[in-house]
């Protein structure tokens, strides 16, 4: 399984890698980070021909283009089927997560995030 | 003298007095006023040589009077008539009734006229006309008159000395009132985005702290195993992540300390900082504050740090002050121009960016303040660095801040400057001296 990680926030590569070391080593999960909306679009059209299905995990506060502004993208450009795209909100966030929604956001994560169930919604 | 000519003489005589109070008009003065008559009126600088300047006084001080209305009593005092019956002398003292911004007002005049009988006419050649000043009885000189309308003066100058005095406190206090919560509102749009900016790295302690603890257990299985090159492998990642925590415990601590710094009283101590440290955070800062208070704001941030300025000597809380103002302003302007464009062909083509950028100019550096909204209009660009100027919605804005931030930057020895293009955008700069 592929893994589109967009947040501004760098460290979340590293994080991310060692949350994840045993699943990368045992080739389980690939991820790839990207640190604005602009990149992931990129990204994303780039890779528009690969069979591999991908998930987007993304933070909604960003420069630039937004998590929502993403989202909303993706889910009007990529049809059939479009990726499945999880939001990470702030704790208490609740006007993001009713506009997510509305946008087409598959599922929900909220800040800090929790490994153990990120994990399990992910099947690992 | 025969009862036609006395006549004759009152009648004149009450002409001259309604002529002269401009109760009738001044064209009948023809017929009784002599072409070189020499006249004194009440005032210094009321000398007349001839008719003209009779006419040119009496125009003069009838405009003075327009719209008011003067009643006048007239009460015979003396009269002195020559032997050949063709000179008279007319002394009178004259009331005139008059109502002044809505009060009775008496004008005393005392009055002498000389006539001169010519062509069956009586002519005025001379007059002299003063004002009695209502002093108080014996006291020729006037003496008691001036001291007693000194000590009034004196008196009325005391009384308005306290008065200005507690309107300047008064002033004083609103003043420090207005700073302060000038102050607090920069503050509170600040709020949102600290809390932001504090609960990135605080995850990222709480993340790694959970990693290394969970490596950690790892290591202890490896160790128990005996393989080595993955325990050195697992101790480098920890070591790696103790860095990280480290690293974002100080952002947090350097956020808090921005705040204290920002709500402080300004002690006005100044020290050497990095100007483009500070400029970032507060870029990051107004970015994150506005995005908590609408969801629906959002920009592109540009930043162009020169590292060749070093450390500059200011008072990191004042200048801070100054960039975060421009900084909020920059989005608002930004903000502003997506807004009116929604729904529009331009607005997807609209892209609301912010750049901030420091440039050393020589002995001075530069802090600019861009942003692409729709600049300021020529008309109030002279006003808009005047308190309580600004072009928000009542109640939400000050009207301070540039006002504030203008003064702070020149108590620094700087400039604050502004550029402007209608419909592109506006730039502001702050320059400082570097040392």
């Amino acid at each position: 399984m592929k893994i589109l990680v967009v947040d501004d926030e760098t460290d979340i590569q590293t994080l991310f890698q060692q949350r994840f070391r045993k699943e990368i080593k045992d080739n389980l999960v690939e991820f790839v980070f990207t640190f604005s909306g602009e990149e992931a679009l990129d990204y994303l059209s780039l890779h528009e021909h690969e069979q591999e299905a991908i998930l987007i995990l993304s933070d909604i506060n960003m420069p630039g283009i937004s998590g929502l502004d993403l989202l909303g993208q993706i889910k009007k450009r990529y049809h059939k089927p479009p990726p499945v795209v999880m939001m990470i909100t702030a704790y208490g966030d609740g006007e993001n997560f009713r506009i997510a929604k509305e946008l087409g956001a598959d599922d929900f994560l909220t800040k800090p995030l929790d490994f153990t169930l990120l994990k399990e919604k992910l099947k690992l | 003298m025969e009862a036609v000519k006395e006549k004759l003489l009152n009648e004149t005589n009450k002409k001259f007095i309604e002529v002269s109070l401009n109760i009738i008009p001044f064209d009948i003065a023809k017929e009784f006023i002599s072409e070189n008559v020499m006249g004194y009126g009440t005032n210094m600088d009321e000398t007349m040589f001839s008719f003209g300047d009779v006419r040119e006084q009496t125009e003069r001080q009838g405009k003075q009077l327009e719209g008011m209305e003067i009643i006048i009593k007239q009460k015979p005092v003396f009269r002195l008539i020559s032997q050949d019956e063709n000179t008279a002398t007319v002394v009178e003292e004259v009331v005139g009734k008059m109502i002044i911004e809505g009060e009775n007002r008496n004008l005393f005049i005392r009055l002498t006229s000389v006539y001169e009988f010519r062509d069956e006419k009586w002519i005025v050649v001379h007059w002299h006309a003063s004002h009695p000043i209502a002093a108080i009885a014996g006291d020729a000189w006037n003496l008691e008159k001036w001291k007693l309308k000194n000590e009034e003066l004196e008196n009325k100058v005391k009384e308005r000395t306290i008065e200005l005095k507690k309107s300047l406190d008064e002033l004083k206090v609103t003043q420090t009132q207005l700073i302060h919560s000038e102050k607090m509102a920069s503050l509170g749009e600040l709020t949102a985005g600290i809390a932001h900016e504090i609960q990135n790295p605080l995850n990222f302690v709480n993340n790694f702290s959970d990693v290394n603890t969970e490596l950690i257990a790892e290591m202890k299985v490896e160790i128990d195993k005996g393989n080595l090159e993955e325990v050195k492998a697992i101790a480098t990642d920890i070591s790696d992540n103790e860095q990280k925590i480290n690293h974002h415990g100080k952002r947090a601590d350097a956020i808090v300390k921005g705040m204290l710094q920002h709500s402080r009283i300004s002690r006005g101590v100044k020290e050497q900082i990095n100007i483009n440290v500070l400029a970032d955070e507060y870029l990051r800062l107004a970015y994150h504050g506005l995005r908590a208070k609408d969801k629906s704001f959002n920009a592109t941030m540009k930043t162009d740090f020169d590292e060749s300025i070093g450390n500059v000597e200011v008072v990191p809380q004042d200048i801070g002050r100054v960039i975060l103002n421009l900084i909020t302003n920059a989005f608002y302007a930004v903000t502003e121009k997506k807004k009116a464009s929604t729904g529009s062909a331009d607005n997807n083509l609209y892209e609301p960016t912010v750049s901030v950028s420091t440039k050393k100019k020589g002995d001075i550096v530069e802090i600019s303040v861009k942003d692409n909204g729709n600049g300021i209009p020529q008309k109030v660009l002279n006003k808009i660095f005047q308190p309580f100027f600004t072009t928000k919605p009542t109640g939400q804005g000050t009207g301070l801040g540039l006002s504030l931030s203008y003064d702070i930057v020149k108590v620094h020895g700087g400039e604050l400057k502004v550029e402007t293009t209608e419909g592109e955008g506006t730039e502001f700069k702050i320059n400082l001296h570097s040392k």
